[in-house]
């Protein structure tokens, strides 16, 4: 029988947990739990600017370091601030702690000063949250919390905790050593099922590995078993955008990334292939285009943790709802005790067709002497970061395509990103998490301009906490995605999508305390970026790029993969007006 | 899309299940749903519905074991077959979820529904009405000189046959509890 404040139990419990940092910011309803981790030095928080800062820079830690991420906010504002960022973490599944205070209970619903249904307004972006109303009840909660966020398909989940329960006091229940939820999803596949799998694939003359983020969420032994898997059977390759570098992009068997802006080969491999081994993947509306022409030929498999996404949009032949590393094992023991068989012929055939796409080279842009591409700018950022301790955050738009395209991915949880929501601001605040995680590795956010704008308050953060992340700003001027949809769909008609008071960044740099650099010369980028990297501390640089540069390829909204187009020539009249309603 | 012409409101009851996985046949389904009975439940689970634009038909909930703290949700929802399983997926994996069963696959099941029916009834149609009731076993429950409520007991069609009966005769009102089901047999 352990009696302490509610207070107090919160900073028990982080630290039960292993939680060495939290992301936060105080305020009137959560002064008792700052008062308490001002008495202990075992739990670093690291005072953001803004909230939604803060659990972005969760995402960072969490993401990079395969751990749970904590938030600490006030009520109110404090807790409407993060809902963006709390969203974010669950259409990525990426497992957040974030604890709320709130008005104390006797003063809820009566429109109190910071007072926001903050159970209410996150119900629908948590995978769970609480609102603690007895201090006996506090611990229990908080252990359960980070079971749940990290157990099945990670998400974030809320706690609000009213300041009464925090002062009062009450019985710490320690973590206990098995968990007691009634929550346990299932981590091994169904063994028959995969047995069928497994089969398929000894059949298979045009197979394809699709994996997503579940691969990396998984943790590090399932990206060792899917290099593995790979290797044996030689099949090709392709990833979405969340789950780069779970196969290093170095390997023979990779395609390169998929979907709306993914390679020639590993879209139309998708298209044409006869067996789709999707991981950790959601076929998402990025990935498959025109749902009625995706892949029409092939079987498919689908290996999810989530039952929900099974059959969700397309139709699995082999449903397999298990943890992508179980199931990577059992398929693995059981291909090899079937003796280890392919269609080595046939695949060879269909590795000669894909070097045909290959020829193609689809990521070729014209070069210029005298502006900056940004695709020659990741070119040479990759060129002279790649033997580095690296980790590459983005914001959303055009670079972060060009940087999913051009930067190599050889390791998973290097690589942040907002996928699934396309969180503009969401890159400078998680490179600070992640530098924070990785306090010697290089941290490089590839921004824009419009998007690096949104969270630019964090690099306060950055200079407090000497944590020297690189801004790496692709400056075009413009909010460039939005730029290019306007001239594909909206007649060259480019309704708000540039600025036309953009900060001088290098002195912004300087207010801030950090270095700026100012680029536009492609004969001075290389000289610029070691710079870049021989500085010791946060930098913004200021790259400035050719405005008017599209993405390519792209699938065009509701076009299927073997529609897709490749540069400047094809784009006239190249989505039809039912495409255009499709975002 | 589908083979097999399938009316809205029907389901294939056939131990061949020919429907397409994808057919647009839009089915009613009757859902039980076991949930925790904590705070905020019923608003976690008819936020899925209104966020994921899956309609609701009818839903009734009460706490049905007090010392294990377990409420049941019975929803009767329409969409495809493929929007059905989506929502039975989507409500399996919500963590105070304990079980889904859908009644309408599952097997026969009895589902039922209290309605109370206020009818204005007045000279010759009071005689008619109480006829009426005495038909579908209404039970009179409040009397006026110029109305009754009937209190009754059946599926949602009979209660809507009683109604429809009822109009003619002067204005109704109702309060329905919509329906509560369970499977047959252990």
């Amino acid at each position: 029988m352990t009696q302490m404040t509610g207070a107090k139990m919160v900073v028990e419990a982080l630290k039960e947990q292993g939680v060495d940092t939290v992301f936060g910011y105080p305020g009137g309803a959560v002064l008792p739990i700052y008062d308490e981790i001002f008495q202990q030095n075992e739990i670093r928080h690291i005072l953001v600017r803004h909230e939604q800062g803060a659990v972005h820079a969760a995402e960072g830690y969490a993401r990079s370091t395969g751990k749970p991420g904590v938030v600490l906010v006030t009520s109110g504002p404090g807790a409407t601030n993060a809902v963006t960022g709390i969203t974010d973490a669950l259409m990525d599944s990426i497992p957040i702690v974030c604890l709320t205070g709130q008005v104390p209970t006797f003063m809820i619903g009566s429109d109190a000063f910071q007072e926001a249904d903050t159970v209410g307004i996150t119900r629908p972006c948590t995978k769970m949250n609480w609102l603690v109303k007895e201090t006996d009840e506090l611990a229990s909660t908080i252990h359960e919390a980070f079971h749940i966020a990290t157990s099945g398909r990670p998400g974030p989940v809320v706690i609000d905790i009213p300041k009464d329960v925090q002062f009062a006091t009450g019985e710490y229940k320690a973590k206990p050593k098995v968990s007691q939820s009634y929550y346990q999803p299932r981590v091994k596949g169904d063994a028959e099922m995969i047995t069928a799998l497994v089969a398929a694939m000894e059949e298979a003359e045009r197979p394809i590995f699709y994996t997503g983020g579940g691969v990396i969420n998984s943790g590090t032994g399932a990206s060792q078993l899917l290099r593995e898997l790979v290797e044996a059977t030689g099949f090709p390759i392709t990833s979405t955008l969340m789950g780069l570098g779970a196969y290093p992009a170095s390997g023979e068997k990779w395609l390169g990334m998929l979907g709306m802006h993914g390679l020639y080969e590993a879209n139309l491999a998708m298209h044409g292939c006869d067996l789709m081994i999707c991981i950790g993947a959601r076929f998402d509306d990025r990935i498959t285009g025109r749902i009625a022409d995706f892949s029409p030929n092939s079987r498919k498999a689908h290996i999810d943790i989530d039952p929900s996404s099974i059959n969700k949009v397309i139709h699995a032949d082999f449903p397999i709802i298990g943890d992508v590393g179980h199931v990577l094992e059992d398929m693995l023991r059981i291909w090899k005790s079937r003796g280890r068989k392919t269609r080595s012929d046939a695949v060879k055939r269909w590795w000669g067709q894909i070097e045909d796409w290959k020829k193609i080279r689809c990521l070729d842009y014209k070069p210029s002497e005298k502006t900056i591409k940004p695709q020659y700018a990741l070119e040479r950022l990759e060129a002279l970061t790649k033997n580095h301790d690296r980790y590459i955050c983005t914001e959303v738009g055009q670079h972060q395509m060009w940087a999913a395209q051009f930067l190599g991915f050889d390791d998973p949880n290097r690589w942040m990103t907002s996928g699934g929501l396309g969180t503009m601001g969401y890159g400078t605040p998680a490179s600070i998490g992640v530098q924070v995680a990785h306090p010697d590795a290089l941290v490089i956010n590839v921004a824009g301009e419009a998007s690096w704008l949104m969270n630019m308050q964090e690099m306060g953060t950055a200079v407090q906490y000497r944590l020297p992340v690189k801004q790496f700003i692709l400056n075009n001027e413009r909010l460039g995605m939005v730029r290019q949809w306007q001239e594909l769909l909206h007649g060259e008609r480019y309704s708000h999508s540039w600025s036309e008071a953009l900060p001088d960044f290098v002195k912004l740099a300087e207010a801030f305390g950090a270095k700026g650099f100012c680029v536009s010369d492609p004969a001075d980028l290389d000289d610029a970026i070691m710079e870049m990297l021989a500085y010791d501390g946060p930098v913004i640089f200021d790259c400035l790029v050719e405005k008017h540069e599209n993405c390519f390829p792209m699938i065009p909204s509701g076009k299927a993969h073997n529609e897709m187009l490749l540069g400047e020539a094809e784009t006239q009249g190249a989505i039809e007006t039912g495409g255009a309603v499709l975002v | 899309m589908s083979p097999l012409n399938i009316e809205k409101g029907s389901s294939s009851h056939s131990a061949y299940d020919l429907r397409s996985h994808m057919s647009d046949v839009v089915e009613t389904h009757t859902l039980a749903i076991l949930v925790a009975n904590e705070a905020g439940v019923l608003a976690r689970v008819i936020g899925l519905f209104s966020g994921r634009g899956y309609n609701i038909e009818s839903l009734t909930v009460a706490e049905v074991d007090h010392a294990g703290h377990r409420s049941r949700i019975t929803i009767v929802t329409s969409g495809t077959p493929q929007v059905i399983q989506q929502i039975k997926m989507q409500l399996e994996r919500m963590v105070p979820v304990h079980e889904v069963s859908d009644l309408t696959v599952e097997g026969p099941h009895v589902s039922r529904e209290l309605a109370l029916i206020k009818v204005e009834a007045k000279d010759e149609s009071r005689v008619e009405s109480l006829r009426i009731a005495e038909i579908f076993r209404a039970n009179v429950v409040d009397s006026t000189l110029e109305s009754f409520i009937f209190e009754m007991t059946g599926t949602p069609e009979k209660i809507d046959a009683f109604a429809d009966l009822m109009r003619p005769l002067g204005d109704v009102r109702m309060a329905r509890t919509g329906v509560a089901a369970m499977a047959r047999g252990l």
